[in-house]
Order: structure tokens, then sequence, then C-alpha cells
């Protein structure tokens, strides 16, 4: 997996639906394995197949008209479950970014874990964008992480979007939080003393 | 300026802010299921760590357990993979583990409370949304990812950004026939599944703190279906009557000392919220979902509304109809069900099942029903017999199964078949999530009851006993 993120200049798929759930994105009966690997298989499963596993031919993953590093999404994407699969099988499926006007909590924190970045842009903005790219699928965006802006180059528009400083070089260094708690364990362990000697 | 019940559990967790950046919290308790953590410790495998603090956590295997014949090897090798992967996890880092058949196994937010681990003041974690539920004794609680599950077993800490903070008040008198079930769909319905999205939520009011525990843990737990990363109440009289002769529950000395300190966390009365809203006790009805999230729902009375005019909106709202196979402006009272399903971390406590019992003593379940009443957890089963509510429900023609997850995300194989109507009392009604194609009606126990005698979508005022 790629982890370090700079500028990312793509066409998109479109998914002009709100409230998309985790349970959507990754369906609970995939969540069985223990490894973290070929969860893209059944991204969107019960969308992109019917009961019979064949693809379902409107769904936008199937049609081949739409192609790209960028899923663009209603809003509230990732609302439900914590399971960090869906954020596992976006990432396994090839997305890099996720642009919406409104992500849930977990599912946010999930996709910046895994070097998936969030991109959170107005309504006004996110509308354009799926007017664009039903006109053409080959409308380009591009994501700056440097310079937090997301550009619609059919329009020509362009949004600052907010990312914290913190997250913004954990990407653009390709760091993981973990990493940098584990170089902190002094500062936890002075914590836990100090309080255990609160209490007594 | 005084402090709100969340900042003080917060605050008293912070090791570290970076500047512009998350907190770094530190966690007291951290809740595990095999769904969620085996990528974690394959994690701390790779990395060659240990779990840094293992008195810290604790583990039970809940998802994907088969809810009949427990003490037989899971069939599904699917299932039992997770299961005992689990246990070898649980045993190589040196974690408590609840076993399956173990007379502590169960749903691990229903094990938790009942265990006395969940205490007021304290931050606890799991993979896994429902997580929330634990706020209801007083404590920051808050669902994680598995790359946070890692950091927790490996540091006892995750980062966090500090959520925004946000008063629900709900006063008055809850009227007859309304549970802590119909007062989470009220709530959601009125905010929006993304409504408290970015917020902490404390529940405040008299209709609040009337609740009794298991009630506040089944409205904590629905928190997160409106967005919220968590939910919490104030630690009160109720609380510590709950809590004092729980298995972990700190004892002689220590609880006074523990005590005073609770007694301390209530909201100051000068405390300012980021938001505030409140509502009417009597303005709820038992309540019901029509579409595809929990927050598509109507009092039991109510007709589907309208599709909202904006484009976007109306797409999603028309698509969500035509899954569950309703009209705008239909009444689904009097509506043919398949199947009532008891059960969950959100309504499969003691309480829940006694709801259900009052409803359906002395009646027959409906013949065309299949009812599947799954306790939260094994002391939950244990006390249902004690009270002889299982003769109550066997008497009624309904069977009660073993402890677990089971219907309400159908990872074993408790799956409601396609394009069949389940009232469930579990917390979500996302498409598929009782099985592919499975239509849900989310309701609380009373309404599930009623249901299930009548064989079509009953309000439960409307029978008499």
């Amino acid at each position: 997996m790629e982890r370090k993120f700079n500028i990312l200049r793509s066409t998109a798929v479109p998914l002009p639906i709100e409230n998309v759930d985790t349970d959507q994105i990754i369906p609970a009966r995939f969540l069985k394995s223990t490894s973290k690997e070929g969860f893209g298989n059944n991204l969107f499963r019960d969308w992109r197949y019917d009961a019979n596993n064949n693809p379902v031919k409107d769904f936008v993953l199937n049609n081949p008209k739409y192609s790209g590093s960028i899923l663009v999404a209603g809003k509230n994407f990732g609302c439900g479950s914590s399971r960090e699969h869906a954020a596992w099988a976006i990432a396994d499926y090839g997305f890099k970014a996720v642009i919406s006007s409104f992500f849930a909590d977990i599912h946010k924190n999930n996709e910046l874990n895994n070097f998936v970045l969030p991109v959170v842009v107005s309504d006004k903005f996110l509308k354009s964008l799926f007017k664009s790219i039903d006109n053409d699928p080959a409308t380009m965006i591009t994501i700056d992480l440097p310079n937090q802006i997301v550009i619609n180059e059919a329009t020509g528009e362009k949004e600052h979007f907010d990312i914290s400083p913190y997250k913004k070089e954990c990407l653009m260094e390709g760091l993981d939080d973990i990493e940098y708690l584990l170089k902190n364990k002094k500062a936890i362990e002075k914590f836990e003393t100090e309080r255990a000697e609160k209490w007594n | 300026m005084g402090k709100t019940l969340f900042d003080k559990v917060w605050d008293s967790h912070v090791v570290n802010s970076i500047a512009d950046g998350p907190d770094q919290l530190y966690i007291d308790c951290h809740y595990c299921h095999e769904v969620t953590s085996p990528q974690a410790f394959d994690g701390l495998r790779k990395r060659g760590l240990k779990v840094f603090r293992p008195d810290r956590t604790t583990c039970s295997p809940d998802h994907n357990i088969p809810t009949k014949n427990q003490h037989l090897p899971i069939k599904d090798e699917t299932s039992r993979l997770p299961v005992e992967t689990l246990s070898r996890n649980a045993e190589e880092f040196g974690l408590t583990i609840f076993p399956l058949c173990h007379p502590g196994n169960g749903i691990i937010h229903v094990i938790g409370p009942e265990q006395g681990f969940t205490q007021p003041g304290m931050t606890i974690v799991c993979g896994d949304s429902h997580t929330s539920t634990h706020g209801a004794m007083g404590a920051i609680a808050f669902g994680i990812g598995t790359s946070e599950i890692e950091m927790v077993l490996a540091t006892q800490c995750v980062l966090q950004p500090k959520p925004k903070s946000m008063r629900i008040n709900i006063n008055g008198k809850l009227n007859h026939g309304v549970t802590a079930k119909d007062i989470a769909l009220y709530l959601i319905s009125k905010l929006g599944t993304g409504g408290a999205t970015g917020y902490f939520v404390e529940y405040a009011g008299d209709a609040i703190r009337n609740l009794n525990m298991e009630q506040r843990m089944t409205l904590c737990n629905l928190s997160i279906e409106m967005g919220a990363r968590g939910g919490m109440i104030a630690p009160d009289n109720i609380t510590f009557e709950y809590l004092k002769d729980k298995p972990n529950a700190p004892k002689g000395e220590n609880w006074e000392k523990a005590l005073e300190y609770w007694k301390s966390l209530p909201s100051d009365e000068d405390a300012v919220f980021d938001c505030e809203v409140s509502f009417r006790a009597e303005d709820i009805e038992p309540r019901i979902t029509f579409g595809t999230n929990p927050g598509m729902g109507i009092g039991i009375s109510e007709k589907i509304p309208l599709a909202p005019e904006e484009s976007a909106a109306k797409i999603s709202y028309i698509k969500a109809l035509d899954y569950m196979k309703f009209k705008e402006g239909e009444s689904l009272e009097g509506k043919p069900v398949d199947y009532v399903f008891l059960g969950s971390c959100t309504n499969g406590r003691l309480e829940d099942f006694r709801a259900f019992a009052s409803i359906v003593k002395g009646k027959q379940k409906a013949p065309n029903i299949v009812a599947w009443l799954v306790p939260g957890s094994q002391q939950v089963r244990k006390q249902i017999i004690e009270e002889g509510l299982d003769k109550i429900l066997e008497e009624a023609g309904f069977e009660l199964r073993e402890p677990g997850c089971s219907a309400c995300l159908a990872m074993n194989d408790d799956k409601v078949p396609e394009g069949k109507l389940c009232v469930s009392t579990s917390n979500r009604n996302f498409e598929g999530r009782q099985g592919p194609g499975a239509r849900t009606i989310l309701a609380g126990p009373l309404v599930a009851a009623a249901t299930s005698i009548t064989g079509v979508l009953t309000d439960p005022r409307k029978i008499k006993s």
C-alpha cells in the first residue's frame, strides 16, 4: 500500500447516494477474514452483484464509463458500524481519496489510518462535481494535499478543505499514529504513576 | 466557567495534546470481540510488541456465535475461525476472556456493565460502534477502528480530536407503552443519522433521570445512530446501586473513595455546551422505522412521510422505500410481519425480556411469525430463567435461545431470508443488515411483543392484558 499522499489528479467514480453506511460498503458476512487483504472484491457487494453473483449493470463500479482513484459520495458517508474493513475495502479496490460533503466520525478516522484521504467539500461543490462527472465521466479532479485545495477541472471550481496539521503530516510522510504513540511511552507511564498517586 | 461531565472525564485522561492535532487519550478499559480485533493482534506480532496493560482488556466472542447448541463446535468454519482466533490471541497476550459457554460470555456491551468493568468516569473503547452503551454509567465510551485497537493494545492510548459537546434534555413524564428505545428512535428521527456527528452527547432531564440503568444503556447504545461519538448520563444513586455488588466494582474503602469522585462528575450548573436541544417526554409514542436507516422513523400511529423535495435526498429516500416495499403516505400498523427479533446490545437485557413477557403472558405467538428471542448474555439468560420468564415465553409458544449478537447483523446462522419483513429490537435497519434482501423495522420490545402475538405490526397499547 502506498502510504504517502501528496497531489492526486484523477477521474472519479460518482456515488450520489446519501447516508451510505459501512454495511453497504462491506456487508457483515464478509468480515470473517482475519487478515486485511482482499476486501476490495466485496466493496459495495450487494449493490454491485445480484443474489446470483452477477454484476448489476447499472451500478457505478460495473459501469465502464467510470474509473479513477477518487470516490465521490453523497453526504454522511460511512455512517453506522465502526468496521475498519470498510476502509480496507475502499483502499484495496484502489481508491486513494473519498470526496463528500460530510463523513461519519469513526469511518473518517479509519480512512485516515489507512492513508485514504477523506475530503470534505461544501454541498454546492459536491453537487457541481456530480453534475460535471455526469456530463463527462472523464472529468479530472485534483486533490492538492500540501495546499489543501480540491479542483473540479471541468468547471475550474476550487475549494479549500480542512485537515489537522498533524494528520496532514502523517499522510504526507506516510506515518501512522501507533508510531507516534510508541515514541511517547514514557509520558504514558508518567501519566499512570501520577494518577495512581492521586488515588492512594 | 463550569465544566461538563464530558469535559471532566476527557480532560483527566489527556496524556498529551498535539498542537493543532488530536489529544492523546488514556484508555481505562478496552473491550474486544472477534470481528474487529484479529488484524490488530497481527499488527502487534509484526511489530514485535506485547500488550502494554493486559489487565485493561476484556474479550468475549459474540458476533459469530450460534444461538443454539453452543456446547457443540461451531459448524460454520468461517465463523469458527475468528472465534478461535480471539481465544488464541487472548491466551498468547495474557488477556481476560469469557469464551463461548462460559457463564460470563455474552455480547461485550452487555457483559461489561454486568461484570462491573464499566464504571463512572472511565474512558472505554472497543472496536464496535455500540460501545456508546457504556456511557450510561457516566463513562466516555466510543467505538474505534482496528488500527486504533492496535494502538490501545500497544500503548493503552488513542489519538482523538476532542469532540464538541451537546446536551439533549428530555423533561416530563413518558407515556404508557413508551420505552428507552422509543426515546432513542424519536431523537434519531428528529436529529437525523448525522445530526450529532462530531459531538459527544449528554442526556439529561427528569425523563432521563427516571430511567433505570438498563434503559439508560439502551438509550446511550443508540447515540451512534445519530452520528454522535458517544452518549453519556451523569452518574447518580441509580448508577451506584446498580454497580455496588458487581464482581469488578471497587470494594470497601476503595468503593467510598470512588463514590466521592463519581459524585463530583455531573456537569456543573454553569457548564456551557456547544449545542443544547430539548424535547418533551409527552410527545413520544411507541416508535417504528420505515426506511433503511434508523433516522427514517415515525410514531406507530403515523403515516410514512412524503419524500423530501431536494433531489439528492429524494433519490436516497425513494431508494429506501423501494427496498422496503413501502409507499409514501402509507400506515404500517396492521402490516403482516414474518420475523420478530428480541435481543442485541440494544435490547437484550433482563428489562427487555420482562417487557416482552408482560405483553405475551397468557397469549399465543401468531403462527405466521418466526420469533428469535436471544438474551444478551449467559447471565441475562440465567436471570430470565430464575424469574420464571422462560416459562411465560414457553407457554406462549416462544423459545429462548442462547446469547449472542445473532440477527442484529446476521453473522451467524440467524439470517432473515430475502424479502421477509422483520420487526427487530436491534439497532440498524440498513439494507441487508439482517441478511441479504431482509427488510427490517426497528422497534422496542413492547412493539415486538405485540406484533409477535397478532402477526401484524401492532401498537402495544392496544393489547389487553
